[in-house]
């Protein structure tokens, strides 16, 4: 077993699991947990006549999910009180926000951190407002603290002292020092309100958002789950409003994301088999190989393989966030931080 | 990459899969636990993953990262002669991260008529080595690390995996029983020395029947003999601390929890030997135990 084609098949067509014997079951398994798929896999094979070891796993992945699902929920409600003062727009974003609406992306997934996002001209106001609610600072690192408040899209992350839980309170959707820049403005304009006061992205920009995350943020680690989110989203969103491919078009050109959205639906099309636009989704580059790659790189025991495609995509990841000399700055520190650390 | 070789363990109603880089913690593992059931049809609720931390490690000084479907971010690494160590903490944490079948009590369990006594307490308090001593005199053996509490109906279920006996348990327990029970002395691991006892044949043999839930006690060694009584907040905080999945199972957990408490008399014990734990657990056992 040497990809995670198996997984990516089993979500795609649950019938193809039928066929599977007792290590198939256990290496499907193991990928899943490892691409935080479980959940999600658990919910796709509901109607279908799994072996009797198998239906405990899955049903142990559905209860997991659905207790994640009323923590999310829970945490979030805890940040609503907690900004109750403040007038400008919450955004809550990724898994919260896909169960707050209860989106098909939502069923199953694993939710770790909220993420919300507040203008950037408020986040003095909101962070204060959180320490004052009991959440406090992960990192007291001074130059880990000052690079997060210059150069990323993003406060350093927040825990709260009695739950235990994190906030990433988001300004914008990528780093700054990033080359694409989405409009943070226009996303918290479009946002759409919920019952409960707080909002979540339009559609399109929802669907941008993870484009982002996938294609033009970090390595691809986890990237499968990314992409099943954008497969589910597209699906759900696109299914009845023969507006929606023009309005995601439109948008990703104005968050200067086009080349993404394109990258990524060509991606969910040939791994989930997402009905896609053509013409948005263009034509097939030769990297997309590359990319294929990587994101199916996950053997039978869970381990991840390929380790130069992996590196490769550690290192663009830097490269797509920072200019050069600001990467080479940035490795410095860390460098003489782990000779410190030895 | 290196392929791995794997072993299938079950043990009581969970299944693993142990895949490794190197052969001979494999071997070990296979001989100690050749008794067990031998689950061949390849399903398994979870993989745990023997690798070396670094490549090199695999060859020079080796050593052991544990890993598998469930794992910690920080989990240090043991020397390669500690494999059968690594492969218990192995499986731990896949029980502590990922079982949600049972509310998991990090207790040892014996059992005698269909009845369940359970020891709970700090590393230390001797729970373990309580309950390899009391599985060699007429009870049966059903675990030194988690009891398995159904929330359904309100059984204990064993986990009775190879007993790991601590320090001075361990020249105890040599007294008493033959040497092929034995894994290899593990020296100086992050647990102190350890040895492995295999369980009792019938404690194998019987590993899937569950029992009642009888009798509660919070051990403690090297005290003046004492029984205390506790109160019901208490017992139930003390639980709750020493569950891995009772935030995890949500409002299941607690109402199993609750339960609990509620029906199976507890006591706290102290004790400065194994001749003195027994005679005290014999007395509470005769007077609570219904």
């Amino acid at each position: 077993m040497s990809n995670a084609w198996p997984l990516v098949r089993a979500l795609r067509d649950p019938a193809s699991v039928r066929g599977l014997d007792g290590a198939g079951w256990t290496n499907l398994v193991s990928m899943a947990r490892a691409e935080s798929l479980i959940g999600s896999l658990a919910h796709r094979l509901k109607e279908e006549d799994v072996p009797a070891r198998v239906r405990p796993v899955l049903d142990d992945a559905i209860a997991a999910h659905q207790l994640a699902r009323q923590q999310a929920l829970w945490e979030a409600d805890c940040t609503r009180r907690a900004l109750a003062g403040y007038s400008g727009k919450v955004v809550l974003m990724k898994g919260t926000a896909y169960v707050a609406v209860d989106l098909d992306a939502g069923i199953g997934r694993s939710i770790g951190d909220l993420d919300i996002m507040v203008a950037r001209e408020d986040l003095k106001q909101v962070e204060h407002m959180l320490l004052d609610a009991g959440w406090e600072w992960v990192k007291p690192d001074p130059y880990d603290d000052q690079y997060y408040r210059e150069h990323m899209h993003e406060l350093p992350p927040l825990i709260h002292r009695d739950r235990d839980r994190m906030i990433d309170v988001h300004h914008t959707t990528l780093p700054l020092t990033a080359r694409p820049t989405p409009d943070a403005r226009a996303m918290l304009d479009a946002a759409v309100q919920l019952e409960t006061g707080q909002y979540v992205m339009a559609p399109a920009d929802m669907v941008l958002h993870a484009v982002a995350h996938l294609v033009a943020d970090g390595d691809l680690a986890g990237g499968l789950r990314n992409l099943w989110d954008i497969d589910q989203l597209i699906r759900e969103f696109a299914k009845g409003d023969e507006a929606f491919w023009v309005s995601v078009e439109e948008r990703a050109k104005a968050h200067g994301l086009a080349p993404h959205l394109a990258r990524a639906l060509r991606l969910a099309a040939r791994l989930y088999g997402t009905p896609v636009s053509q013409s948005v989704a263009g034509v097939g580059q030769f990297s997309d190989w590359i990319h294929e790659r990587r994101l199916l790189a996950r053997d039978g025991w869970g381990r991840e393989t390929r380790k130069l495609t992996r590196l490769i995509f550690y290192i663009r990841s830097h490269w797509l966030r920072m200019p050069p000399l600001m990467l080479a700055r940035h490795l410095f520190v860390k460098w003489r931080k782990g000779q410190g650390a030895a | 990459m290196n392929p791995l070789q794997e072993t299938h363990l079950a043990i009581g109603p969970a299944r693993f899969r142990i895949a490794l880089a190197w052969k001979q913690p494999l071997e070990l593992l296979k001989r100690l636990y050749a008794d067990y059931p031998d689950p061949d049809d390849g399903f398994a609720d979870f993989t745990v993953r023997l690798e070396p931390d670094k490549p090199w490690r695999r060859f020079i000084r080796p050593s052991v990262h544990i890993s598998g479907d469930f794992w910690l971010p920080d989990a240090a690494p043991l020397p390669l002669e500690q494999g059968l160590l690594a492969a218990e903490m192995g499986m731990n944490l896949q029980m502590a991260l990922g079982w949600r079948r049972h509310l998991l009590l990090h207790a040892s369990t014996v059992e005698k008529d269909g009845r369940a006594l359970i020891m709970t307490g700090l590393s230390g308090s001797g729970k373990s080595t309580l309950s390899a001593m009391l599985g060699e005199r007429g009870w049966r053996f059903m675990g030194d690390e988690f009891a398995l509490l159904c929330p359904d109906t309100g059984q204990i279920y064993a986990f009775p995996r190879l007993v790991s006996l601590k320090n001075s348990a361990i020249a105890a327990m040599q007294k008493e029983l033959p040497d092929d029970r034995f894994g290899p002395l593990l020296k100086a691991t992050p647990k102190g020395d350890i040895r492995h006892l295999k369980p009792a044949a019938e404690a194998i043999a019987n590993m899937h029947e569950p029992a009642r839930p009888a009798l509660l006690l919070f051990p403690r060694f090297g005290y003046e003999p004492a029984i205390r009584k506790m109160g019901q907040s208490e017992i139930f905080v003390r639980l709750t601390q020493a569950s891995t999945n009772y935030v995890a199972l949500g409002e299941a957990g607690f109402r199993a929890l609750t339960e609990f408490v509620d029906q199976v008399p507890a006591r706290a014990i102290d004790y400065q030997s194994g001749a003195e734990a027994e005679e005290i657990i014999n007395r509470l056992w005769d007077e609570l135990a219904s």
